[in-house]
């Protein structure tokens, strides 16, 4: 295949979406996050973090296979999300914690991951189920494919498998937990 | 002064009634719909231009994550073609497992079919109690193929493995307690009037309107047309088993879900009968297939009964070990052709009901 | 497995003379004369399901072929017709008219492939974002890998 340098998708999404008259010409716009989690840690927020480690409301936000099995699989009545206080699924964005994003990322679909990562409210976190949604699994080849979801929006725990059980997704949102309360370090299974 | 006026919404890509990232762009007149524009493609993945680039076999798992609830009759359909092509003879025991689990895959999608259904319509029970079932089905896939969905058991000439000790009676206890469960999906669901009030009358569609636009599978039949390709055109060894075509009367939402629960109980029957049968043949699992396959220049063009509808897979090839051309008839795509005609003018609330009895895999609809 | 109802492909023949049929009893007729074939065979032979329209792409023989799959319902039998276009300037008329069902897999068609069906109600991109540039199942299509 020849390669030609001028089709690639991903810088065209990425440019359109950060309109420079709102937000300057700001390469640093993209860092700014870990920046602003680090200086509101204090010791108030050990308290709130106990809070928003303990009652986690995901995104109902399912792309393709990974979300029959990571969030309606997850829900369902062997493993249980709600044992952990994590079932309540919203419908809408102004009102998520966190956005699993469990699936394939396509190149017409990228626009409106990123508009509602961006409409989400401050503390927020990201989950990345499945292989698509990692480095972008058995498609990667193809011509309308993102190669995973860190393309788009910064990403906070990654569930390898296609499809993960429900048990490697429940360990996922354990994971997310310790990393919410900042515990020194996080320890995989 | 007072005036109405259209107001153009957006029932988004991100919605937990779509079923998936699927669009509608809708122009309402206060709740009315106008015009409504479906838009898909947004899970466009380009398995066809892949599958050009595969061997025949590699194409097996991508044929999986299309319509990923039923995933053994996609492979099914596939597979079928290919040794259609070739002429390959599958073995007897082969065959008859290829039912039991392609009717076991049937069954789990229409059991999830029918606890979405009722999740749309508002009752987060009926969710909760379908999946109980799915669970127990997903736990006897996994033993028989190694994984819960995407299971890839079909190879070209056969399947990939035979049945482990026990599986078959543990098969046949599940199918046993079955027509219990189905009897209280309809205690709970079918028969609930808030149920009923929300989907009979909605949605009406005639027999000649169903056939021009090609729909298939379970929408064609409620509006009382015959045809199920497993009766009017049997492939494989269907023509061994004894099982009816539930049919329906009026077209409207109840009688296309109300198909789907009672085609629930004939797959019960089938798998009853194909471990009966099943017990006096032994043999190989694999056909005589040569190492590397290069089937000759031609093409070929196969269908077959899935969950949603009519599968259908074009092949052509060239003579080499890739092959030149994959086409991929998908049910839920065609079945969606008729979709902005059939909502002008209901409420927005009977938009839902319609899309979640249509019962659409977006995995199949953008290919 | 018991045998299927074949398709009247000899009076087919009869009653079309500019039809060729090959040894697999599939029918191949030149593109102007598509659409009085497919409204005889729709009337007169009661194939009134159409189940699969797609298209293959030839460019040592420069030429599209579009393959065209029929049903009938009552009668039980299958069919399959063939057709081929030119590829400098892919044009035929839709079936549309005949079969409605057609009006997706048309869409489909002209939006990986390219050909421009005459006489369809509503074609646009379907599967792909209107700025895309290019038709992506055509042979010489060209793209950079994002493999890292």
């Amino acid at each position: 295949m020849e390669v030609n340098k001028e089709k690639s998708g991903i810088e065209t999404v990425t440019n359109e979406i950060w309109a420079p008259e709102y937000f300057g010409t700001n390469p640093d716009y993209h860092n700014m996050y870990p920046v602003k989690r680090v200086i509101s840690a204090g010791p108030l927020e050990k308290i709130l973090n106990l809070a928003r480690a303990h009652s986690i409301w995901p995104l109902g936000f399912g792309l393709a296979c990974c979300a029959i099995e990571a969030l309606m699989g997850a829900n369902g009545p062997r493993y249980d999300l709600s044992r952990f206080g994590y079932e309540v699924m919203r419908g809408t964005v102004r009102q998520a914690d966190v956005m699993v994003v469990a699936g394939t990322i396509t190149k017409k679909s990228a626009p409106f991951v990123l508009r509602l990562w961006e409409q989400m409210a401050e503390p927020k976190w990201c989950i990345a189920v499945g292989s698509c949604a990692i480095s972008g699994g058995p498609f990667v080849d193809s011509y309308y494919v993102i190669p995973g979801a860190n393309k788009v929006v910064p990403v906070d725990v990654y569930v390898p498998g296609c499809p993960p059980r429900p048990d490697a997704v429940l360990e996922g949102f354990l994971m997310l937990k310790d990393k919410i309360l900042q515990k020194r370090k996080v320890v995989t299974g | 002064m007072l005036k109405t006026q259209e107001y153009c919404l957006n029932f988004g890509p991100q919605h937990p009634a779509t079923h998936g990232v699927f669009q509608v762009i809708l122009t309402l007149d206060g709740e009315k719909i106008v015009k409504a524009e479906p838009v898909c493609g947004y899970l466009h993945r380009g398995i066809e231009k892949l599958a050009e680039a595969r061997t025949y076999t590699q194409v097996i798992p991508y044929t999986d994550r299309m319509d990923y609830l039923a995933a053994m009759l996609q492979n099914l359909g596939y597979v079928q073609a290919v040794e259609k092509l070739m002429g390959i003879e599958v073995p007897e025991r082969a065959e008859y497992l290829r039912i039991i689990s392609g009717e076991l895959s049937r069954l789990t999608s229409h059991v999830l079919g029918t606890g979405v259904y009722a999740l749309d319509i508002g009752g987060f029970t009926g969710f909760l109690l379908c999946f109980r079932e799915r669970e127990k089905m997903m736990d006897l896939l996994e033993e028989l193929t190694g994984s819960r969905m995407t299971l890839s058991y079909a190879r070209i000439g056969g399947v990939a493995d035979d049945a482990p000790e026990g599986w078959l009676e543990k098969v046949d206890r599940l199918m046993d307690e079955m027509p219990g469960y189905i009897e209280e999906y309809n205690g709970l669901i079918t028969g609930n009037e808030i149920f009923q009030a929300r989907t009979k009358f909605v949605g009406e569609l005639t027999p000649e309107t169903a056939v021009n636009y090609s729909l298939s599978g379970p929408v064609l039949r409620a509006s009382g047309v015959n045809y199920d390709l497993r009766k009017n055109m049997p492939y494989g060894i269907y023509d061994r088993f004894d099982f009816e075509v539930p049919l329906g009367t009026n077209g409207d939402c109840f009688d296309r879900f109300y198909c789907r629960v009672r085609e629930m109980e004939q797959s019960v029957r089938i798998i009853k009968q194909a471990i009966e049968q099943i017990k006096e043949v032994d043999g190989p699992v694999m056909g005589k297939v040569p190492k590397v396959l290069k089937p000759p220049k031609g093409e070929v063009y196969h269908e077959i009964e899935s969950s949603k509808g009519i599968i259908g897979y074009y092949v052509a090839s060239d003579g080499s070990n890739k092959p030149y051309r994959v086409h991929v008839r998908r049910p839920s795509f065609v079945n969606l052709g008729y979709l902005d005609e059939m909502v002008r003018g209901v409420l927005i609330a009977d938009l839902v009901a319609i899309l979640g009895s249509i019962d659409i895999v977006l995995g199949e609809v953008d290919c | 497995m018991k045998e299927r109802v074949k398709a009247p492909v000899e009076e087919i023949r009869q009653k079309f003379p500019y039809v060729e049929v090959d040894e697999q009893q599939t029918v191949i007729v030149p593109a102007d004369k598509l659409l009085e074939l497919m409204q005889g065979l729709k009337n007169e032979f009661a194939l009134d399901f159409l189940t699969n329209e797609t298209a293959v792409d030839y460019p040592e023989e420069s030429k599209f072929e579009l393959i065209y799959n029929l049903n009938s319902i009552c009668h039980g039998y299958t069919m399959m017709v063939k057709t081929s276009v030119d590829r400098d300037n892919p044009e035929i008329p839709s079936v549309f008219p005949i079969w409605g069902g057609a009006n997706w897999q048309e869409r489909e068609i002209y939006d990986l492939m390219g050909i421009v069906f005459t006489g369809h109600p509503n074609l646009k991109r379907i599967l792909l974002d209107d700025k895309f540039d290019g038709h992506p199942l055509r042979k010489d299509f060209q793209w950079e890998s994002v493999r890292e």
